[in-house]
């Protein structure tokens, strides 16, 4: 093939919600032309089972993200506060409903 | 996203970094596309994540051939939906392939151009209905041993790519049994079309799972990589374990003359695959490769109308937008 390289569809990421009541996951990406074209080949691909009672596309490029390298920082200062949590309280032997 | 903002930051020595790499990955965490990794690690990915893709996209075509000779309109359903999955699974690998910053166009052009591989077991013809049933139960099967592991690899895309394909996976291994199972309890020559097809899909079937260990190049790496969890002799011993009892089951018997049960060890012995024609065939001389590769690019030449109608038309809507 000595076509010279074409250029590239715009890439999608899928987000299906499974059903009524819960939240749109991500799923994978797809590549389409625009929106309607992302929406049909997101059925095709990602929902031959019933896995979907909605589909969301997002052009790709439109995501911002968390950098891996800023792990630490963005994430460890969570780590220490574990009386966020309800299992770091002690309940009474004896009290319940709480 | 995935396959954009590849330019990580980078901390620290090289070496230190390929320490850390090499430390997560040994306690089982998920590489995710942004994360550092070894460029090698990335390549390694990029080869196989593709050349599984490809055989995706090829595998359609042994089965695409019965489509419209189908025994019954139930069987054609079926098949038609098996044929659309293996499209849909080309897919997601693809997709999984493009977040390790390769794009779609370039993983096509190295299919057509036919320098990239694609599994063996595709250049072999599909000669009768009963090969559909023994593609279903025998390479799919060994696909689904190969697979299953690779559902726990280390790189995230490709992991949750594997865990999605295993699932519709096993519907093409039953439905191929099924074929298997009324063909063998039909007439004498539905059961003799039956016993031809295991003849011929039963070695191609075991050169699947790849050379023996002590002759595959990239095994070690992949493994201490964890894209790998079971060697090539491991997964094809596996396979013939299952496989055999089925093939009992179904009155049918493995052309193999050596193939007996040891029960000391549990596991079946079985005669060597036929290693020249593995080679051959992965050299482009097996009897379909030409075949295959001249309609995935007559199919890709013919379908370049309706990309450029697509693109022309979303070019269009938005221009009225705007």
């Amino acid at each position: 093939m000595s076509a010279p390289p074409r250029e590239q569809w715009p890439l999608w990421e899928v987000f299906l919600r499974s059903r009524n009541g819960l939240h749109h996951q991500h799923v994978g990406s797809v590549h389409a032309v625009d929106a309607e074209m992302a929406i049909e080949n997101a059925r095709d691909v990602y929902t031959r089972r019933g896995e979907a009672v909605s589909i969301w596309v997002v052009p790709s490029a439109t995501i911002v993200a968390s950098d891996p390298a800023d792990k630490d920082e963005l994430f460890d200062p969570a780590l220490s506060k574990i009386y966020r949590h309800p299992t770091f309280y002690e309940v009474p032997d004896g009290v319940a409903n709480i | 996203m995935y396959s954009q903002a590849l330019d990580e930051r980078e901390d620290g020595a090289p070496e230190a970094r390929n320490e850390r790499f090499e430390a997560r990955v040994a306690a089982e965490e998920k590489v995710e596309p942004n994360d550092w990794m070894p460029d090698a690690y990335r390549r390694t990915l990029i080869r196989q994540v593709s050349q599984h893709a490809h055989s995706e996209i090829i595998g359609m075509q042994p089965e695409g051939n019965w489509i419209t000779r189908a025994p019954s309109l139930r069987r054609k359903a079926i098949l038609l939906a098996k044929v659309q999955d293996e499209a849909g699974h080309g897919l997601y690998l693809y997709a999984a392939a493009e977040t390790l910053g390769i794009t779609r166009e370039e993983l096509v052009e190295q299919l057509l151009d036919g320098h990239a591989k694609y599994s063996s077991i595709f250049n072999y013809p599909t000669l009768t209905w009963a090969d559909m049933g023994a593609i279903g139960w025998l390479v799919d099967g060994a696909a689904i041993m190969n697979q299953i592991p690779l559902c726990r690899c280390s790189y995230g895309p490709y992991a949750r790519a594997m865990v999605r394909i295993c699932k519709e996976e096993s519907f093409h291994q039953r439905q191929g049994f099924e074929i298997m199972t009324t063909l063998s309890r039909g007439t004498p020559e539905q059961k003799a079309m039956a016993q031809d097809a295991l003849d011929r899909w039963w070695w191609p079937s075991l050169m699947m799972f790849g050379p023996h260990d002590s002759e595959s190049v990239h095994s070690d790496t992949s493994i201490r990589w964890k894209i790998k969890r079971f060697s090539n002799d491991e997964l094809r011993q596996k396979f013939v374990d299952v496989t055999v009892p089925q093939a009992e089951f179904l009155g049918l018997r493995v052309p193999d003359e050596s193939l007996r049960f040891d029960a000391a060890t549990g596991h079946h012995v079985f005669g060597e695959p036929d290693w020249d024609e593995f080679r051959a065939v992965l050299r482009g001389e097996g009897p379909c490769n030409r075949q295959r590769l001249e309609h995935r690019r007559s199919a890709h030449d013919d379908g370049a109308w309706v990309r450029e109608a697509a693109a022309a038309h979303a070019e269009k809507k938005a221009r009225r937008v705007a």
